[in-house]
């Protein structure tokens, strides 16, 4: 096998480069994490010609090598360490031919660490459009590279591109500035200290913030004796090499690149002067969140429906084809109900995740951004505070880690402490079914109540969200620099290949990201729920058929009967009556008290919970909807699900902090206990009083 | 007449005269907030705020409190 080429993809946001990266590995990727951050990393293998491959990094979005934050640090640091086993053999810068100015800077610095550098000029298809003409030899002359001209829409360009990177061997490293004029006496220091080092790369060391990780500085540690200059200088020698660079790309580009704007066509005002509007552009979004919700309500019922009875069937095959025993009842009453528990959830989660996915891949969440800062801002948070709190629809992990590139921190962090609150897809789940039990069906303006009450639901997360951030603005007193720039991409319509390829590894991931930790809860509870210590579990059939013998019951009710004294004298019956009387006030019995208990590890283990402990409670092929609907209030009588016990249970979840995941990420993120700690006591006493209040009220 | 690009009107073009290099963060500068580049207004939020700019070509937003820290030169067209 010939060796691997390590290809570094390498851009400004909004480039379309995660566009090229899809276009050249296709399916042959995966999304991990670099090693102790949790900054995405996303790898590929591709097939170049003559059987040589290329291992492809797809590195986080930047728009300099002068990095401000986690993620843009990560492309710092693997570009400095020549011993990093994913050092690139060739760089390969993305940019979009409609920035081609700004999207120059970048590839200006790349190519000045004298790594071989393809120059990639991507959305080639819109440059008729916009009057762009670009004279690529004189390019390629002047920028000393080799230019691929690409349109991944069009898919075109993609296999020269291929080609430049087989032969990255004959790229020139010369590089484009020379960095000595940046200020001549401090780089001569620099070089007689240092013959033997690239001088740009040890400015970069020097004018780096290295708060954000461990750069690999042995070379440079050094270094440190020579920082005469004050931050204030280095800025503004950071300044002046910005200035260069830029007189430069404008030489080089005076001739190189026409624009007629007279035959440039521009749809960017036209939308932007609705989209962003005073009054249409809210009215137009709060239109389109309610069509989200309503299109996850109505378009996934019918596969859910379709999957429900499909475990359950399965469930019940699974009893009568294998050999009864203690195993097979793990499966049919434990892993299957549980597993179904999850799966029934695929296709609300892709839908929440297409829609996210379009509405960035659009554009239009920059746009979002821009309506919301003022609001936001209110409130303690940032215009930037909105995309988490909209992708936290989806998870709060992400979202968390979207926050990144708010650049204040107060801001930040209150972003990080409020996100939970917004309605993850994990408390889909558990909305879904209670929503389905206690809220009646019907129509009103052509939505239904049900649809309407999810709604709601989601409205009180974000009121929630936005309320405590305002409480959180007063409290904290943390000074630090509130400045926010954000890109107004062009619209464009998303590609399907991207959106396809989002929605699929995000609904892998929390499928089976949640389906571990499910399916080994159910096991642990299907044991809990089929064993029991003393008397009065092993004897239960003894105790119950004597109860009953004065009555004549059919044999079936006295199956029943054995089954839930059994359950109720389990492991698990009796955990879950001790903690009773904590949750009874609120209308729950202690089968949702142990539900409640075991999604604290993730809230999604709440349905499959219940699903485990009923099923085994019962011999019936029974769908978990139908099985919650048959449950009694052991005190009351009635159903145990009934109007308030349902939405004290729907607010119980809407307020409480129950995702160990989430907390470990917000510990990553803020670098302390103390936060996470705080989110998870002050969210779930909050979520206890409400459930409480509202339980009391209703009942 | 020099101002600050807080007071630019919509449809105004200006040229960035001169930014308070420690009152701008970097990423503003590498985006093209440099001295001798244009600017216009294309969209303004509720209250003014934030500003919707094409600056040397690229759009981006920022918030009147950058904006004042960069003066501007309205050219006439």
């Amino acid at each position: 096998m010939s060796k691997q080429i390590n290809v570094a993809l390498i851009g400004n946001p909004n480039t379309g480069k995660t566009s090229v990266f899809n276009a050249l590995t296709g399916l042959n990727q995966k999304v991990g994490n670099y090693p102790g951050i949790t900054v995405e990393k996303k790898e590929g293998i591709c097939k170049l010609p003559r059987g040589v491959k290329a291992h492809i990094i797809d590195l986080p979005g930047t728009y300099s090598l002068n990095a401000s934050s986690l993620d843009e640090n990560v492309v710092i640091e693997l570009l400095l360490n020549k011993n990093d086993k994913d050092f690139p053999d060739v760089a390969v810068v993305v940019s979009d031919v409609e920035n081609l100015k700004r999207n120059l800077l970048l590839f200006t610095q790349i190519k000045d660490l004298q790594i071989p550098t393809i120059l990639v000029i991507n959305m080639a298809d819109r440059m008729t459009y916009k009057g762009i003409s670009l004279n690529i030899p004189y390019l390629e002359e002047q920028l000393e590279t080799k230019i691929a001209l690409i349109s991944t829409r069009k898919n075109q360009g993609i296999s020269d591109l291929k080609d430049l990177i087989t032969n990255y061997k004959e790229l020139s490293t010369k590089p484009c500035l020379n960095a000595s004029e940046i200020d001549m006496d401090y780089f001569d220091n620099l070089r007689k200290a240092f013959p033997n080092q690239l001088l740009y790369k040890l400015w970069l060391v020097i004018t780096q913030d290295v708060n954000f990780g461990k750069t690999d500085r042995n070379e440079i540690d050094a270094v440190a004796d020579f920082k005469t200059k004050s931050k204030a200088d280095l800025k503004r020698l950071q300044q002046k090499e910005t200035i260069k660079r830029y007189q430069f790309i404008n030489d080089t580009l005076k001739k190189g690149q026409k624009i007629d704007l007279s035959t440039a066509k521009d749809l960017r005002i036209k939308f932007d002067r609705v989209l962003t509007h005073k009054v249409w552009g809210y009215l137009i979004f709060g239109i389109i969140l309610l069509t989200i919700f309503q299109a996850i309500y109505d378009w996934s019922s019918v596969p859910m429906d379709f999957i429900d009875s499909l475990f359950a069937s399965f469930s019940e095959w699974t009893k009568n084809t294998m050999p009864e025993g203690a195993f097979t009842n793990l499966i049919a009453e434990g892993i299957i109900p549980g597993l179904g528990g999850i799966v029934i959830f695929i296709p609300q989660i892709a839908f929440l995740f297409l829609f996210i996915s379009v509405l960035e891949e659009s554009g239009y969440m920059s746009r979002v951004v821009f309506l919301m800062d003022r609001i936001m801002r209110r409130f303690g948070l940032s215009g930037k505070s909105v995309v988490p709190l909209i992708s936290g629809t989806a998870c709060a992990i992400p979202a968390i880690m979207a926050t990144r590139n708010i650049e204040s921190w107060k801001e930040r962090l209150i972003t990080i402490l409020v996100t939970p609150f917004t309605t993850c897809s994990a408390r889909l789940p558990v909305y879904l079914i209670i929503i389905a039990l206690v809220i009646p069906e019907g129509r009103i303006l052509g939505l239904s109540y049900q649809a309407l009450t999810l709604m709601l639901l989601y409205l009180i997360g974000f009121g929630a969200a936005v309320g405590s951030a305002y409480i959180l603005n007063k409290i904290l007193k943390i000074k630090s620099k509130t400045f926010f720039v954000v890109e107004m991409p062009n619209y464009k319509l998303p590609l399907f290949k991207n959106v396809a390829l989002t929605v699929l590894e995000k609904t892998k991931s929390f499928v089976f990201g949640a389906g571990k930790i499910i399916l080994a809860i159910s096991i642990i509870l299907w044991f809990l729920a089929s064993y029991g210590p003393g008397n009065d579990f092993n004897n239960a059939e003894a105790i119950v058929t004597e109860q009953y013998a004065s009555q004549n019951i059919p044999d079936e009710d006295l199956q029943q009967h054995i089954a839930s004294y059994k359950l109720e004298h389990s492991f698990i019956g009796i955990t879950g009556r001790a903690i009773e009387p904590v949750i009874r006030p609120l209308g729950y019995d202690w089968k949702i008290g142990i539900a409640i208990v075991s999604s604290f590890a993730a809230r999604e283990v709440f349905v499959g919970t219940l699903a485990t402990i009923y099923s085994v409670g019962s011999d019936e092929e029974e769908t978990i909807k139908n099985r919650m609907a048959g449950e009694v209030n052991p005190i009351l009588g009635g159903p145990l699900f009934n109007f308030a016990s349902g939405i004290s249970l729907l607010l119980f979840y809407a307020f409480a902090m129950q995702c160990m995941s989430t907390l470990a990420i917000v510990k990553r993120e803020t670098n302390s206990w103390k936060w996470p700690m705080l989110q998870l006591i002050i969210m779930s006493s909050f979520a206890y009083l409400v459930a409480l209040i509202a339980y009391q009220l209703l009942k | 007449m020099s101002i600050t690009l807080a007071e630019i009107k919509r449809g105004e073009k200006g040229i960035i005269a001169d930014v308070s290099s420690i009152h701008i963060p970097l990423k503003l500068l590498e985006m093209g907030c440099l001295p001798g580049n244009s600017v216009e207004l294309v969209q303004v939020a509720p209250f003014a705020d934030p500003m919707y700019l094409n600056i040397n070509g690229s759009h981006l937003a920022i918030r009147k409190e950058t904006a004042i820290h960069i003066l501007i030169e309205i050219s006439n067209e």
